[in-house]
C-alpha cells in the first residue's frame, strides 16, 4: 500500500492512504500525522488526520513544497510499518434513539429521503438486514466505534464500527441534504456514525440525540473548560442506550454542571484487535463497565 | 471608546488575519476574506495589520462613534458617509464622538472592510478576534452584529489623509480568472470534462458566502467509472469523507463547483478537482452573484509565482503607506 500524495494548491499537501475505508488505513494515517507533528517541520501550519486519508497546510514562503513531499515520503516506510499500538481514551457517551426531536426533523424533510414512507431508522435497520429497529440499535450502541477524523464544523467526530467489514452499517445521504438537524444528533452516512456538535444542515440519517454537549466554544460545560472539542481522532466511543427518564436526568445534571461522561485511558493494538475483534472490544468496555 | 451599532447591514462581522491551527478540530482560520484589504485597511489608519476590523457584505451598516477616531474603508466599492457627507475609500479619515457612519450602494466588488484606529477590541479566543458563525466563536458574541451592538475599541489615536492609489492595489477583471492547481481527486473526471470544466464561463450563484462561493452554469461533470469504493456512498462524486483544503473545488454530483473559502467546513464525502491558488483568494471575495468567472489551470511553479507577485504588490503598498 502506498500513499498517493497530491499538492492542494500552492499550501496543501493531501494524502490519500487508500480509496476504501478501513482500519488499517486509519492508522496509517495517524501514523503519518503524528509522525509529521513530532518532526515539528518548519513551514508546518496545519496537520489534518481523516478517515483514509490526510492533510498538512504549510507556507511555502518557509519551505519548499517539493521539499516537504520528500520528507513525508521518506516517513512512509515507517508509518505504514508501525505496530500501531496506540494510547488512547474509552468515552461513553448516553443516546437517546428515537427520540422526538430528531423524529420530528425526520418527519419535516421525508420527501427528500430515499423512502418517505419509513423513518430513517425504520430505513436503515432494513437496508442493513435488521428485522427491527431495536435490534438495529443494538448493533449501533452494542460495539464501541472509533472517532476516525474530526471536522466539517467545530468539534464533530466521524465515528467508524469496530466491526469486521460485512457487519459495518452503512446507510446513504440523504438525496437532498436537509437545512435543519438537531444539535448533538446521532447520524450516519456511507459507513460512518457522526454526532452533530451543533444545529444546522445535514444529510446524514438520523437515529437519536445525546444530552452532553460534545463542543462549547464558551468553555463553562465541566468537562470542556481546557479543550472545547470533546473528541479527537483516535478515541474511542461506546453508545450507552438510554430511555427518556435517562435522558432528562442527564441534561438537568448537565444544566447544574455536574455531569461528565465516563473516560477511561485505555491502550489498543491494532495487530490484536485484527486478531479477535470481539475479545479486544470487550476487553476495552470492561474499562468502562468494570468500575 | 465604543462604536454603537445602529442598523447591521447584510452580513458584518468582526475579523482579522484568522485562527490557524485548529483546523483538524473543525474550527476553520477564518479571517478577512479578502485579506490584503483587510491588512491595508488596519496600516491606513496606523493599526497593526493584524488588529480586528469589520467586514461588510454587499450591503454597509450604520454606526455611531462614542469618541474621535480615525477610520478607513477599503475592498470593494462601498461609498463611506460621515453624518450623510461622502468620504473617499482606501484613505483613512477622522469622526467626532457622536458622527454616524453610513454607506450609500455597494458599486463595485462585495466586500469592505472597516478599520477603525485601535482596531475592534472584542476577546482574542484561541489567538484571533475572527468570528466563526457557525461554531459560535470568537468575534461579538460568536455572530454577525444586530442593531444595538455595542463594539468595544482599542485605544489609539490614529492619523487621518494616508491613502493608497489605486495603481498599488489589484485591480479587479470580470470574467473572473479563478487561477487552480489540478489535483487531489481530478482523475475522477474524463479528459473530455476536465477540459470542459475549464473552457465554460460559470457564473457566482446566489450561495456565496464566508464558507464557500458556489458557480453554475457549466457543463455537469463525466466521471470515469468505477465500483464505488468501501464506504464512500453511491454518487460517483462521493469519496471517503476527507479533509477540504482551503480553495478547494467540490464538486457535488457534478453539477455545481462550491469553492471553498476562509470559513471552509475542514471535510467532507464530496471529491475534488483541485485547488485555487492562495494568490486568487482574496479575489474571490469580491465576486458578487452573477459575476462571470473562468478557472485557468495552472502549474505549481505558476502558483508559487503569482504568490511573489502578490507578496510584492502588498510590500509596495506597505512601503508606500509607511512612507
Amino acid at each position: 500500500m502506498s500513499i498517493r500524495f497530491s499538492f492542494g494548491g500552492d499550501e496543501h499537501i493531501f494524502g490519500e492512504v487508500s480509496e476504501a475505508m478501513s482500519l488499517d488505513s486509519f492508522f496509517t494515517g495517524l501514523s503519518m500525522t503524528n509522525a509529521v507533528k513530532a518532526a515539528g517541520i518548519k513551514g508546518v501550519t496545519e496537520i489534518c488526520p481523516a478517515n483514509a486519508s490526510f492533510q498538512i497546510r504549510f507556507n511555502p514562503d518557509l519551505i519548499k513544497p517539493q521539499d516537504l513531499l520528500k520528507e513525508l515520503q521518506s516517513m512512509e516506510a515507517a508509518a505504514s510499518k508501525s505496530d500501531s499500538v496506540l494510547k488512547t481514551r474509552i468515552i461513553e457517551l448516553p443516546v437517546y434513539f428515537q427520540d422526538p426531536w430528531t423524529h420530528e426533523t425526520c418527519m419535516r424533510f421525508r420527501e427528500r429521503h430515499q423512502d418517505p414512507s419509513s423513518t430513517d431508522l425504520e430505513y436503515s435497520a432494513r437496508i442493513n438486514g435488521y428485522a427491527t429497529v431495536e435490534e438495529f440499535i443494538a448493533a449501533y450502541s452494542g460495539q464501541p466505534w472509533f472517532v476516525s477524523m474530526v471536522g466539517f464544523v467545530a468539534g464533530l467526530p466521524w465515528l467508524y464500527q469496530m466491526v469486521e467489514r460485512k457487519k459495518q452499517i452503512e446507510a446513504p445521504k440523504y438525496l437532498r441534504p436537509r437545512t435543519d438537524t438537531p444539535k448533538l444528533t446521532i447520524g450516519h452516512g456511507g459507513c460512518f456514525a457522526a454526532i452533530y456538535s451543533v444545529r444546522g444542515a445535514g444529510g446524514y440519517q438520523m437515529y437519536g440525540v445525546t444530552p452532553a454537549p460534545i463542543y462549547d466554544p464558551t468553555r463553562k460545560v465541566r468537562y470542556l473548560t481546557d479543550e472545547m472539542c470533546l473528541f479527537k481522532p483516535g478515541d474511542i466511543v461506546k453508545f450507552k442506550a438510554i430511555d427518556r427518564d435517562a435522558y432528562d436526568t442527564t441534561l438537568e445534571a448537565i444544566d447544574a454542571n455536574t455531569w461528565q461522561p465516563t473516560v477511561r485511558e485505555a491502550t489498543f493494538s491494532l495487530t490484536e484487535f485484527n486478531k479477535d475483534i470481539y475479545g479486544t472490544n470487550a476487553k476495552l468496555m470492561e474499562l468502562i463497565n468494570g468500575r | 471608546m465604543a462604536v454603537k451599532v445602529i442598523s447591521p447591514g447584510l452580513s458584518t462581522s468582526v475579523q482579522d488575519l484568522g485562527r490557524p491551527g485548529y483546523y483538524h478540530l473543525g474550527i476553520p482560520e477564518g479571517g478577512g476574506m479578502d485579506r490584503f484589504a483587510t491588512r491595508i485597511a488596519n496600516i491606513l489608519v496606523g493599526n497593526d495589520p493584524g488588529l480586528a476590523v469589520l467586514e461588510v457584505t454587499f450591503m454597509g451598516p450604520e454606526l455611531e462613534f462614542t469618541e474621535a477616531a480615525t477610520v478607513a474603508i477599503t475592498g470593494g466599492e462601498l461609498p463611506p458617509k460621515v453624518n450623510g457627507e461622502e468620504r473617499p475609500t482606501w484613505e483613512s479619515f477622522p469622526v467626532k464622538a457622536g458622527d454616524r457612519l453610513s454607506f450609500g450602494y455597494l458599486k463595485a466588488g462585495a466586500r469592505a472592510y472597516i478599520a477603525i484606529s485601535g482596531g475592534i477590541d472584542v476577546p482574542v479566543v484561541l489567538g484571533s478576534r475572527t468570528t466563526y458563525v457557525l461554531g459560535a466563536l470568537g468575534g461579538f458574541e460568536g455572530r454577525v452584529l444586530k442593531a444595538g451592538d455595542e463594539l468595544p475599541i482599542g485605544a489609539a489615536s490614529g492619523q487621518s489623509g494616508k491613502s493608497l492609489p489605486a495603481n498599488l492595489r489589484r485591480p479587479q477583471i470580470i470574467p473572473a480568472e479563478l487561477r487552480m492547481l489540478p489535483g487531489i481527486y481530478w482523475h475522477r473526471i474524463t479528459e473530455a470534462a476536465g477540459k470542459r470544466f475549464f473552457d465554460d464561463t460559470w457564473k457566482v450563484a446566489p450561495e456565496a458566502d464566508r464558507i464557500g462561493y458556489r458557480f453554475k452554469g457549466g457543463t455537469p461533470l463525466e466521471f470515469v467509472e468505477r465500483e464505488q469504493p468501501f464506504g464512500a456512498g453511491s454518487d460517483p462524486s462521493n469519496i471517503v469523507d476527507a479533509c477540504y483544503p482551503y480553495g478547494s473545488i467540490q464538486v457535488p454530483s457534478g453539477t455545481e463547483p462550491i469553492v471553498l473559502h476562509r470559513d471552509a467546513v475542514s471535510g467532507g464525502g464530496y471529491m475534488m478537482l483541485g485547488v485555487v491558488i492562495s494568490a486568487d483568494m482574496d479575489l474571490i471575495a469580491q465576486l458578487q452573484p452573477h459575476t462571470p468567472a473562468k478557472f485557468v489551470p495552472v502549474t505549481l511553479d505558476e502558483a508559487l509565482t503569482a504568490r511573489a507577485d502578490n507578496a510584492k504588490l502588498m510590500a509596495r503598498a506597505e512601503e508606500y503607506l509607511a512612507g
